[in-house]
């Protein structure tokens, strides 16, 4: 059986915009439980933020992406944390991972146009002290994303009566 | 013209009520369908995958008759490690073309002309009319809301006579959602021995369980050697399409419905064969991870269901396994089926009337939550925008 909690995040990830009270009807709790379990899940940072999945393409917002493989030099007492926090607090950066393998650092950035995010690497990421190399990935097509499929229509194949 | 080739008895078994109805609703375009019986999700990718793999190298041939031995392996794994029930994988298991078939071949190798089968009414379409086609005569026992819609030892013993040779128990029970609790199967099981019956237990949605104990009924005491259990991949692996099902029972039973199975139908398809080898042992390595979150996914969507029947006034027996709810539509003072056309005419909900399940069906409605939440949710209002001008 699963926790309460492990029940609402199921079904937060899956629709964030569930209201509270069919929460409650479909882990049969009562409301002031599940209101206090997502106080607390707020509180503990486990839920950090509500936020749709977007189909940019499907918008007329201009943007471009990229994933920067980043290679830097650790600090002493530090590690990777220190430079990872000074490249994770410029506003075109959306996402920040440390890796195992041939670079250190994935970095996902977005930027209007182009032109914005090659000056965002050679003007302000690259420069970093302890940044020893970068090597840019445009992003082309976007597939699939946080589990969504973006590409296709998905219909429901099923006959409509059956027994 | 050609009717005269057409046996009488096939000609008198009815055609399917809810063939009747799917006929009414395939013409509605945009209509949301609460009306269906099989799960919401597509297989799961790893079991689709296996199956392309073994195109791709090429299996396209027979398999043995009772199936691929590393299939039947499996699925005494999965009966042993879930269920507790331990059958013999070379004698004591046959892979059929869905559940279905399997139904057919026990009612077939079982019956005598004229032998009686009880049955639990509603219940699935198909039984009654196999018990007829197998030269039997099908026995209905109705079945209440008050009591669960529970078939009772009592009342299979009262319907019971000389002519009796089986007993179908569909537990989970399709359209209403019903479970049987331990100790009526245990009184079952009991009258089972008295009376000599075969019981034929189809427990298809047993993984579909949502509150109380998952029962196999080989498992109670004594009752291996008089129980045929039915299963199959449908509803725990959403793999309707492949149809693939299996039985399970003592050889003696086995290898005449492997007889029949082999005459009539050879073998199940290898690619689904292949895919349920997949499902069930990436799924006894990864504790059932497929499986428990559909569970999971289907139970929360059942309480919203139940709740919004019980606001819009209609009174709905808890169900507490498949993925049905069969709420009761007396007060309105319509017939299932007027309720149903109605409903899918004047706001393009499609349910299938209860009594398409049997004479005790009427007066109730199935409505299926392996539906999308939001097309159910707006079902729901559809509904209730329905019930308030009647």
């Amino acid at each position: 059986m699963q926790s309460l909690k492990a029940q609402i995040l199921e079904i937060l990830s899956e629709d964030c915009r569930t209201p509270l009270e069919r929460i409650a009807v479909m882990t049969g709790a009562e409301m002031e439980k599940v209101a206090q379990a997502i106080d607390e899940l707020e509180r503990d940072r486990v839920i950090l933020q509500y936020s749709p999945v977007i189909n940019w393409d499907r918008t007329d917002r201009e943007r471009v992406e990229a994933m920067i493989e980043v290679r830097v030099t650790p600090q002493r007492d530090m590690g990777f944390d220190a430079i990872a926090g000074r490249i994770y607090r410029f506003q075109e950066v959306k996402s920040v991972f440390l890796m195992s393998g041939s670079y250190d650092l994935l970095v996902l950035v977005e930027a209007r146009t182009l032109k914005e995010l090659a000056l965002f690497v050679s003007e302000k990421l690259s420069p970093l002290e302890s940044v020893t190399g970068t090597s840019t990935s445009f992003v082309l097509k976007r597939y699939k994303q946080d589990g969504v499929i973006f590409v296709g229509e998905s219909t429901d194949k099923r006959l409509a009566v059956s027994p | 013209m050609s009717e005269r080739f057409v046996s009488p008895r096939v000609a008198q078994v009815p055609p399917s009520g809810i063939r009747r109805f799917f006929d009414i609703a395939g013409t509605m375009k945009d209509a949301i369908s609460l009306g269906v019986g099989e799960p919401d999700f597509v297989t799961p990718y790893h079991i689709r995958s296996a199956a392309i793999d073994s195109l791709l190298d090429g299996e396209t041939q027979y398999t043995p008759n009772r199936g691929l031995l590393s299939l039947r392996k499996e699925i005494s794994e999965y009966l042993r490690l879930r269920f507790g029930v331990s059958y013999d994988p070379e004698k004591e298991i046959l892979v059929t073309v869905g559940a279905s078939e399997a139904i057919d071949l026990a009612l077939r190798v079982s019956l005598r002309p004229g032998d009686e089968v009880i049955l639990p009414d509603p219940g699935y379409v198909s039984y009654a009319p196999c018990v007829t086609l197998a030269g039997g005569t099908p026995v209905p026992v109705p079945t209440r809301a008050e009591d669960e819609f529970r078939i009772t030892a009592a009342e299979i013993d009262a319907a019971a006579t000389p002519r009796t040779r089986a007993l179908i128990l569909p537990y989970p029970n399709n359209p209403t959602g019903a479970v049987m609790t331990r100790d009526e199967l245990v009184k079952i099981a009991k009258v089972a021995r008295d009376r000599d019956l075969l019981v034929i237990s189809d427990e298809i949605y047993a993984e579909l369980t949502y509150d109380g104990e998952k029962i196999a009924f080989s498992s109670l005491p004594g009752m291996m050697e008089r129980t045929v259990l039915i299963n199959g991949f449908s509803k725990a692996f959403a793999m309707t399409g492949w149809r693939l099902g299996y039985a399970c029972g003592p050889e003696a039973i086995l290898s005449q419905m492997n007889k029949i199975h082999q005459y009539a139908i050879m073998c199940a398809p290898r690619q689904a064969q292949v895919a349920g080898v997949q499902a069930l042992k990436k799924n006894r390595e990864n504790g059932y991870e497929d499986v428990e979150t559909m569970r999971r996914s289907y139970d929360r969507r059942r309480r919203v269901m139940l709740d919004a029947f019980r606001k819009m006034g209609l009174s709905c027996f808890e169900p507490r396994g498949a993925f049905y709810c069969f709420p009761s539509i007396r007060e309105t003072g319509l017939t299932s089926e007027e309720f149903c056309t109605r409903l899918l005419k004047e706001h393009k909900v499609v349910c299938v009337p209860g009594d398409a399940f049997g004479a005790s069906g009427q007066g109730h409605i199935r409505c299926c939550y392996a539906t999308d939440m939001h097309k159910m949710l707006e079902a729901f209002s559809r509904m209730e925008q329905f019930i308030r001008t009647l």
